[in-house]
């Protein structure tokens, strides 16, 4: 695991809009790196800029520490927001093609081609034209035009979007089997709830900024509050009273307290066990939805 | 991989798709049908040569010299059968008496009688209906291999970006190696199925007899309307891949193709309007866009000194350099917007958005 794409104050601008200000983050090799922001955010601009398909104004990406090249770019697989493949080209014989445009050979084209739309159990659809396919089976095909170079990084524009459950789980084994081979894996989704399955890394835009960017874990710790959930066997009211502590959330036996700075919860517990058994007290974490929305404002 | 190898590819899959294209494929049928008709139809209007009946000997030789089907029989009564039978349309009879039904044959009465002798004192010139039929047929095919692979082009570019595929091929490969494919595979299918009309016309006019001196006098001409024409196909190949990529949908391409066409008809028909004007003739072959037609009609009417297709064809060669950087400006400034129409100010101001 070591960083291999690094982002570095890039700024862009479309006319007077600006887009992207000083955006800056890392991704790691053999990790998955969630990319979230609202629509509009910035997320598709970098991603292009990754990309080579649009120039930034001011700032650079380098990848393994160097300016990219074209050689570079060969070895990396994108999946755009707006999808799209050759209608009229069957799946496979287009996979086979946008594999070779990465510059692997015919007969490694055709094997890589069989073996992944296998994986992504599209084999049998493999020999009718796109424009034949469900919206979902369109939507594993352009996965697999993605991923049929065995790229070292995988930039993928919401690669869920468009999914039922299952194929999202087939997506998700997919992806993790790439990074755990190796591969970078950045990906953008405003599913909150899947990125904080999915991910090991995290970097948050808002605004063309970036807000928060880390290991997830990190990122969760750095905002946890001093938030607790704490059950007891009577009624948990007397919470109200006690210093150093806000009420949040009351429920009979049960109640969620924020501690002001410089209080202990220790004592906190102390005093809960001098009224009776405690059942429960724990620290509350905070989900990703929470964090976002509070590194956005 | 190199840009000219990532271009092959392109290539390559432009063509075997073109090839698999039941449109395509029909229209090039369709083509080959109108060829071969074109060139046989004369003959089967005709119905071939006259046949006529002879009594005796004599006279055979000559009339078969003049290409006529000669039918021997044995005596006048036989020969009056067949021609009121109407399975001759004349007989010779002896005297010689020529019989026919109610109309003169003459190519038998020609064959039979003595003319004075003709001595032609400018031999190499053309017939008028040459004189017409070659620079119309040559303007013809350039017109019209030019609109409908180039608007094959153009579509073909607005695809790729209406689907969207367009993002994940300049991810991978160069924009120059995109428009460097595009163009070459529909030059090479331009040209093949122009040869392919081309053989199948030229046969047709050997194995149906027709034609042979207008084909004596355009296959020198022929060697300079190939360079001509595939240098004046590149000089617009690029400007529809320009084109192309200004429309978002292909609807839109009516819309940003309609200046090019005018840049293909207006010489098509000012070179027909003007082809017996050798000083509008003189001026349309030195003019790029209507070089490729004008310089090879003049050369085939002997009206162009030797040097001047040299002359011509370079202007089309500098030309060509130019549009073809314009074409590439073009679309690389317009291939990733795709919202809606983009104008050409907007694509020529910005042409590389892409880095």
């Amino acid at each position: 695991m070591t960083t291999v794409l690094n982002v570095d104050a890039v700024s862009r601008s479309f006319g007077e809009r600006r887009v992207l200000k000083d955006v800056s983050f890392t991704v790691d090799s053999g990790r998955l790196t969630g990319f979230v922001g609202a629509n509009g955010a910035g997320k598709t601009t970098t991603m292009r800029i990754v990309l080579g398909v649009l120039a930034a104004d001011t700032g650079a990406v380098t990848w393994r520490g160097a300016p990219i090249t074209r050689a570079d770019r060969q070895r990396f697989g994108y999946m755009p927001e707006e999808r799209g493949l050759y209608p009229k080209m069957t799946v496979a014989e287009q996979i086979v093609y946008l594999g070779r445009l990465h510059g692997i050979g015919v007969a490694d084209a055709r094997r890589r081609t069989t073996a992944l739309l296998e994986r992504l159990e599209l084999a049998e659809r493999g020999n009718d034209p796109v424009e034949k396919l469900s919206l979902g089976n369109q939507q594993r095909a352009q996965i697999a035009a993605a991923l049929v170079h065995d790229p070292e990084l995988l930039v993928l524009d919401e690669p869920f979007s468009g999914l039922d459950p299952i194929a999202i789980e087939t997506v998700l084994a997919v992806l993790r089997e790439r990074a755990r081979a190796g591969a970078a894996v950045l990906f953008s989704s405003h599913q909150l709830e899947l990125v904080e399955r999915l991910c090991d890394d995290l970097v948050i835009i808002a605004d063309g900024t970036i807000r928060a960017a880390g290991p997830r874990a990190r990122l969760r710790d750095q905002y946890t509050l001093p938030r607790f959930r704490i059950e007891v066997d009577s009624d948990a009211g007397w919470l109200r009273d006690e210093p150093g502590v806000t009420l949040l959330e009351l429920d009979g036996r049960r109640a969620v307290v924020d501690l002001d700075p410089g209080a202990d919860e220790q004592a906190l517990l102390h005093a809960a066990l001098a009224r009776g058994p405690v059942r429960a007290f724990a620290p509350v974490r905070p989900s990703l939805a929470e964090i976002f929305r509070e590194v956005i404002q | 991989m190199t840009t000219f190898e990532a271009a092959k590819l392109v290539a390559g899959r432009e063509i075997r798709v073109k090839l698999r294209d039941k449109t395509f494929l029909f229209s090039t049928v369709l083509l080959l049908f109108f060829t071969a008709l074109g060139v046989v139809l004369p003959m089967l209007i005709n119905g071939g040569p006259e046949k006529v009946a002879v009594v005796g000997t004599t006279h055979v030789a000559v009339l078969e010299r003049a290409g006529l089907e000669v039918i021997t029989v044995p005596d006048a009564a036989a020969a009056e059968r067949m021609v009121r039978d109407d399975e001759v349309t004349a007989a010779v009879v002896d005297g010689p008496r020529v019989l026919a039904m109610e109309e003169a044959p003459g190519e038998v009465v020609a064959a039979l009688s003595t003319s004075p002798p003709v001595e032609f004192l400018n031999p190499d010139a053309l017939d008028e209906a040459a004189r017409f039929l070659v620079p119309f047929a040559l303007a013809t095919l350039f017109f019209f291999t030019t609109i409908s692979f180039g608007v094959q082009i153009a579509q073909s570019v607005t695809e790729e970006k209406q689907t969207r595929i367009v993002e994940i091929l300049v991810a991978s490969i160069p924009v120059r190696a995109l428009l460097t494919g595009k163009v070459a595979a529909m030059t090479v299918l331009a040209f093949g199925q122009l040869a392919l009309i081309a053989v199948v016309g030229l046969v047709g006019m050997r194995v149906a007899d027709v034609g042979g001196p207008v084909i004596d006098a355009i296959l020198p001409a022929i060697g300079w309307f190939l360079p001509f024409f595939v240098v004046g196909f590149l000089m617009l190949a690029a400007l529809w891949a320009g084109v192309g990529a200004l429309a978002a949908r292909q609807e839109d391409l009516g819309a940003t193709t309609a200046p090019l066409q005018l840049l293909v008809m207006t010489p098509f028909f000012l070179v027909l309007a003007f082809q017996s004007n050798p000083v509008a003739m003189t001026v349309l072959s030195y003019v790029p866009f209507s070089a490729p037609v004008a310089m090879p009609v003049r050369l085939f009417t002997g009206e162009a000194a030797t040097w001047e297709p040299f002359v011509s064809l370079a202007l089309l060669l500098l030309t060509t350099g130019l549009t073809l950087l314009a074409g590439a400006r073009i679309y690389q400034g317009s291939l990733l917007r795709t919202n809606g129409r983009t104008s050409f100010a907007t694509a020529w101001r910005n042409p590389t958005p892409i880095g």
